[in-house]
């Protein structure tokens, strides 16, 4: 029976696709997997941090039910004063314990201190400059044209080279948002008016997450975004087609976005579509995910998006496109074509 | 024990005065507590001032001309001097001297009416509007900070002055009396940073 | 038997309660001055309030606990975690906290009221319209909806428009001229009304501790109530102080904003410990260890909390030197807190530990708000805070601290002072009970954000998708949640039945050592009828057959005993004030002008003239008309 034997493949299919992707996305946005310098000396601070709590934790623990549960039990007077052997241990102890304690904040500190410096030097080639601005929901990402040297843009997802620092330079179009890939390092808040620089050396290929970490409005839980570290001479290949214009064939999609309201808000680098209120389009297709990571860039996606966007997250800045299904087919298909 | 102990007097307080002066008396504290609260919003409100300033490329910004000096000095002038009667009075109502501290009173209500006067010109000619950019908003800040606790104690002093005419006051209203000075001194010792706040900064920097 | 002579109770009894009791019915209500009924109604309103964040709390677990859950949209969830956090923080931790201090800072000083009694009236007011400020418009569809502190331009008048905003921020100026009326009462009667002998060197440490807990509130809360001003004003009438295009600085905000903030939540805990102090003594039937380290302990804490609010702002991007230093400061507070901790041990360890249930309070303290301390000394540093903050491993460390931190000694104190507050017991078996529902619930609850945090999950998400991986530490959260929340029930129905059939407990059913302990339980509106004398940290250790007071206040008056500062020598009487009906027609002036000025600053300079006259009808000394006067009104010379 070709259906059923067809119907349990696509479930298995489904199965170890789910399998990959929980243990592969659940680690894609953890502190615990440091991907590049600064998240590994981070994770080892914290890793030393967190055990010398928990050691000093359970000293407090064994010492509180050692009090309670001792049989030896002092004489009071009536005034609910103690004196004896035991108090004058007690007062010796506490000049111990303040000292002991002195100590290892001294140690924790002068810890934090350390990888403060450590993550201050650079080290490396020249570094690679990339923009991120936060806007309310979408990260907006420029580098460099490696032919032209003009800032070209894309929109959510970041692509970077393995072992070269890139200086991530920050800020916000709108509120204040908080730039987040726990992969690469801590987060750094994408402030109107300022310009904050985060220094990443990334050390492992693949895929990373990073999602947006300063509450900045209604749909601040949708706003997220995919890193991809790759090698020098494949983010060259990236960068250098992604700083070329538009590669797909003109048609019935495109008159539609030069002619209709996507223009006004949307750039598709070499045709009439110059609008910079919304993510550049130029390359959409080579990205993994749409509307920060809401959907994945499947047909589906498109066409939901561009239909229904108020459904699919509410209060977007992106209006419904009020084109009839035929219309919203030529118009994906045109989309599909801009790898 | 579980039951309630009895009593057995130890002293006795009847001979006690029914006010303090000063310190001494306990109202004063609550004064003081307020002027602390105050206080630190002066200082937290000045220190935000500061805060602008120091990275503003311009102080005020291109355009406007810094606030009138000529009222800002003439009310800072009426002020310092006003703290002379209040300095007297305060004394004359300390030692439960009525008549004294009636004259104080009117002398202090008049003071404040010439002073919110002046502070009413000092406002008209501040030469910026609080809605222009943050210095016009700062500006502005520390002005209706500090004209909010003139007026404030201006309308305590005729409240009192009032009830002191019509009524025959004890220590303890004697006290209030030196208190609402005390407040009037707290007044007079927070204007001149403010002063400088308004009107030196943006002539120096 | 010697022959020391005895005061006759019973006659002046009935003459304080001739001059201190309050009118019948609704108008005692509406002008009583008596600071235990005030109290009362502060711990009422505010446990009533936790409820009522502990359901929206259940609701977030809830949301959560299923990735890509529709239930609550974006809009509801973000309404409940700013509902569930502006309450907590402004309408329950610190009233709470200073609602005890109402109820109890008289009684522990054998004083008969507080310096300002009808201060106390104006604040309970004044704090419930900050409680209908935020909860109105709720019920209205006008519910705050970006979080308990409101970072511009998101909460300018840009990106936050109606009116959502505006309530947020007034609700703060209720509560904040609630608070600091509170504390200044509370500070001035510490400081000038101890009982003669008391002096500071012999104040019990919960009096030590909600001292400094006053100061800091009267040095803090300024701060929170001018950056809501700004922010109103910037909404309102067009100011920029936030507005970065017109020179103003949005990271101003969080500088304000956070010098009251971290203050705040010492302010919350600092009186937790001073209840610590006084359950661990009476329970291990000792004084506490180390009374000095303790003091200066709190005063150092007190000191160091202004010092360091810029950790809240590790991640915005300030010059490294200065996070260094806040680093330093922020790990530094980790000390005076370590040596309180040792000393509560080192106490329970030399004395004779009776497991009550405020006493199982205190040691769920110890054990739960280590864990929060300890998760503060990793998030004091710069660099690993930008790992840390924003995420869930910071919701598992504020809800430690506040929670085991001031909860949990607060649930203790509850316990503990009950019967003194109702001349009843509670019923120990199911105080146990709930104690460890509450406390292992918490701990499940909590404990498994700091893992999430690890795992990328950041703060206020109303949902997540399924591939992250969280959800199975989010359904043990919600259990933990619901087992908590059983636990609080069932404390609140021992409370209640308690309260009616409660076994009698007498004056001082724990064998405690405080003067709170040696006036009926429950006080009658006078307290004492004599002001004791004491001459050591713990007057009613050994428990006195007689009690040494002094003579010469008033029975048939209103007064109350004014001492100085450091050595409670007598300085004045004080005529105490009388019940009225002034303090809630200013809180009602008062609260018009607040929430018409949400809509018009003209509401400001207009409701000057109602708070004006109210705050003189208030003010106006009774005393004998001049002759002159009399004339004038009419009357006869």
């Amino acid at each position: 029976m070709e259906g059923s034997a067809d119907v349990i493949l696509y479930k298995r299919g489904l199965l170890t696709l789910a399998a990959g992707l929980l243990s592969g996305c659940a680690g894609q946005q953890s502190v615990l997997s440091p991907a590049s310098d600064q998240a590994r000396t981070l994770s080892w601070l914290g890793l030393l941090m967190g055990v010398i709590c928990l050691l000093i934790y359970l000293l407090v623990v064994v010492l509180l039910g050692l009090a309670l549960r001792r049989r030896a039990r002092p004489a009071i007077s009536p005034t609910g004063e103690v004196s004896g052997p035991v108090e004058g241990w007690l007062q010796r102890g506490l000049t111990i314990w303040a000292s002991f304690v002195a100590a290892v904040l001294v140690v924790l500190a002068g810890a934090s201190f350390v990888t403060d410096r450590i993550l201050a030097t650079p080290r490396g080639p020249a570094p690679l400059d990339v923009r991120v601005t936060g806007q309310q929901w979408w990260w907006r990402i420029a580098y460099r044209s490696p032919i032209t040297g003009e800032w070209i843009e894309t929109a959510n997802e970041l692509h970077l080279p393995l072992d070269r620092p890139a200086r991530i330079e920050l800020t916000s179009a709108d509120v204040i948002h908080s730039f987040w890939v726990p992969g690469l390092h801590g987060k750094l808040d994408m402030i109107p008016g300022r310009a904050n620089v985060l220094a990443v050396t990334p050390r492992k290929l693949g895929w990373l997450r990073g999602q947006c970490a300063e509450f900045c409005g209604l749909e601040h839980a949708l706003m997220a975004f995919d890193v991809k570290v790759e090698t020098p001479a494949e983010f060259q290949a990236w960068l250098a087609h992604q700083a070329a214009p538009a590669q797909a064939r003109a048609g019935p999609g495109l008159a539609l976005i030069e002619n209709g309201a996507c223009g006004g808000c949307h750039t598709v680098r070499g045709t009439r579509a110059k609008g910079r209120a919304g993510p550049d389009l130029t390359h959409l297709a080579s990205r993994r995910a749409l509307a920060a990571k809401t959907l994945s860039l499947s047909h589906g996606g498109l066409m939901g998006w561009i239909t229904q966007p108020q459904a699919l997250k509410p209060g977007a800045e992106m209006p419904a496109s009020g084109l009839d299904p035929e219309r919203t087919k030529a118009l994906v298909a045109y989309l599909e074509a801009l790898k | 024990m579980n039951a309630l102990p009895d009593l057995t007097p130890v002293g006795d307080v009847a001979e006690l005065p029914d006010a303090a002066m000063g310190p001494r008396g306990l109202i004063w504290w609550g004064t003081f507590g307020f002027m602390l609260i105050e206080g630190a919003g002066f200082v937290l409100a000045g220190g935000s001032l500061l805060y602008l300033w120091a990275q503003a490329p311009q102080w005020p910004p291109v355009g406007a001309p810094p606030p009138a000096l000529g009222f800002g000095l003439a009310f800072t002038v009426l002020i310092l001097l006003s703290a002379l009667p209040n300095i007297w009075l305060q004394k004359r109502a300390r030692a439960c001297d009525l008549p004294a501290s009636r004259l104080g009173l009117v002398v202090m209500g008049l003071l404040g009416v010439a002073l919110m006067g002046l502070r009413g010109y000092e406002l008209a000619h501040l030469n910026i509007r609080w809605s222009a950019n943050a210095y016009g908003s700062l500006i502005w800040l520390m002005m209706i900070l500090h004209t909010s606790h003139v007026l404030t104690d201006l309308i305590d002093t005729l409240v009192i002055a009032v009830w002191s005419f019509t009524h025959e006051p004890g220590r303890p209203q004697f006290a209030d009396i030196s208190d609402n000075a005390g407040y009037w001194s707290f007044v007079v010792l927070t204007w001149p940073p403010i002063f400088l706040l308004v009107y030196g900064l943006p002539r120096w920097s | 038997m010697s022959a020391v002579p005895i005061l006759d109770r019973a006659e002046a009894e009935a003459r304080c309660l001739a001059a201190w009791r309050d009118a019948p019915g609704l108008w005692g209500f509406l002008t009583t001055v008596d600071h235990k009924r005030i109290a009362g109604r502060y711990v009422c309103t505010t446990m009533a309030l936790l409820f009522m964040a502990g359901v929206l709390a259940l609701d977030m677990r809830l949301q959560l606990a299923f990735p890509g859950m529709h239930r609550m949209g974006a809009q509801g969830y973000n309404e409940a975690f700013t509902l569930h956090g502006s309450t907590m923080l402004f309408l329950v931790s610190v009233p709470v906290m200073e609602a005890m201090a109402m109820w109890l800072v008289p009684l522990m000083l054998g004083q008969r009221n507080m310096a300002f009694p009808r201060l106390n009236a104006f604040s309970y007011w004044t704090y419930l319209g900050g409680v209908l400020m935020l909860w109105v418009p709720h019920a209205l569809n006008v519910t705050p909806d970006l979080g308990w502190f409101q970072y511009p331009p998101l909460s300018g008048p840009g990106y936050a428009p109606g009116h959502r905003t505006d309530v947020w921020a007034q609700m703060i100026t209720f509560t904040e001229v609630a608070a600091l009326s509170v504390s200044v009462n509370t500070a001035v009667t510490i400081l000038r009304m101890r009982p003669l002998g008391m002096t500071l060197a012999k104040m019990p440490l919960f009096l030590w501790a909600m001292l400094v807990a006053s100061v800091m509130t009267i040095l803090a809360l300024p701060a929170v109530m001018l950056v809501t001003s700004m922010l109103i004003a910037d909404r309102l009438v067009a100011t920029h102080f936030f507005d970065p295009v017109a020179g103003g600085d949005v990271v101003l905000f969080q500088h304000l904003f956070w010098f009251f903030g971290h203050p705040e939540v010492y302010i919350i805990f600092v009186p937790a410990l001073g209840f610590v102090a006084q359950i661990v003594e009476t329970f291990s039937r000792r004084r506490v260890f180390g009374y000095i380290p303790v003091v200066l302990s709190l005063l150092t804490i007190a000191v160091l909390a202004f010092g360091l609010w810029v950790h809240h702002m590790f991640a915005v991007g300030l010059p490294k030197l200065g996070a260094s230093f806040y680093t330093a400061a922020s790990m530094a507070i980790a000390l005076p807190t370590g040596l309180q901790i040792y000393c509560w041990i080192a106490t329970l360890w030399g004395g004779r530990p009776r497991l009550t249930t405020p006493l199982l309070w205190v040691i769920g303290f110890i054990a739960t708000f280590v864990i929060g301390g300890l998760s503060g000394v990793m998030t004091a540093s710069a660099p690993l805070d930008l790992q840390l903050t924003d995420t869930y491993f910071i919701v598992a460390h504020l809800h430690y601290v506040l929670i085991g931190g001031a909860l949990f000694p607060l649930f203790g104190a509850f316990c503990y002072w009950f019967p003194k507050a109702t001349g009843r017991l509670l019923s120990e078996r199911w105080g146990k009970v709930s104690f460890w529902l509450v406390f292992g619930g918490f701990n499940l609850g909590f404990f498994p954000m700091h893992f999430l945090g690890l795992m990328g999950m950041p703060r206020r998400i109303y949902t997540y998708g399924h591939e992250m991986g969280w959800q199975p530490l989010n359904v043990v959260a919600l259990a933990g949640s619901v087992i908590a929340v059983g636990g609080g029930l069932i404390f609140v129905a021992n409370a209640c039945f308690s309260f009616k059939r409660g076994a009698p407990s007498g004056p001082n059913p724990w064998e405690a050592s405080t003067l709170e302990w040696a006036c009926a339980s429950p006080p009658p509106p006078y307290n004492f009828t004599h002001s004791p004398v004491v001459d050591s940290l713990t007057p009613l250790w050994p428990p006195p057959q007689v009690l040494p007071v002094v003579t010469g206040l008033s029975l048939d008056e209103r007064e109350v005993l004014v001492t100085s500062v450091v050595d409670a020598q007598p300085v004045h009487r004080q005529a105490s004030a009388k019940p009225s009906i002034w303090p809630l027609v200013s809180a009602l002036a008062v609260s018009a002008t607040f929430v018409g000025s949400i809509f018009t600053p003209w509401a400001l300079v207009w409701g000057t003239l109602p708070v004006a006259a109210a705050l003189t009808a208030w003010f106006w000394p009774h005393r004998r008309l001049t002759p002159g006067a009399r004339r004038l009104l009419g009357k006869a010379t």
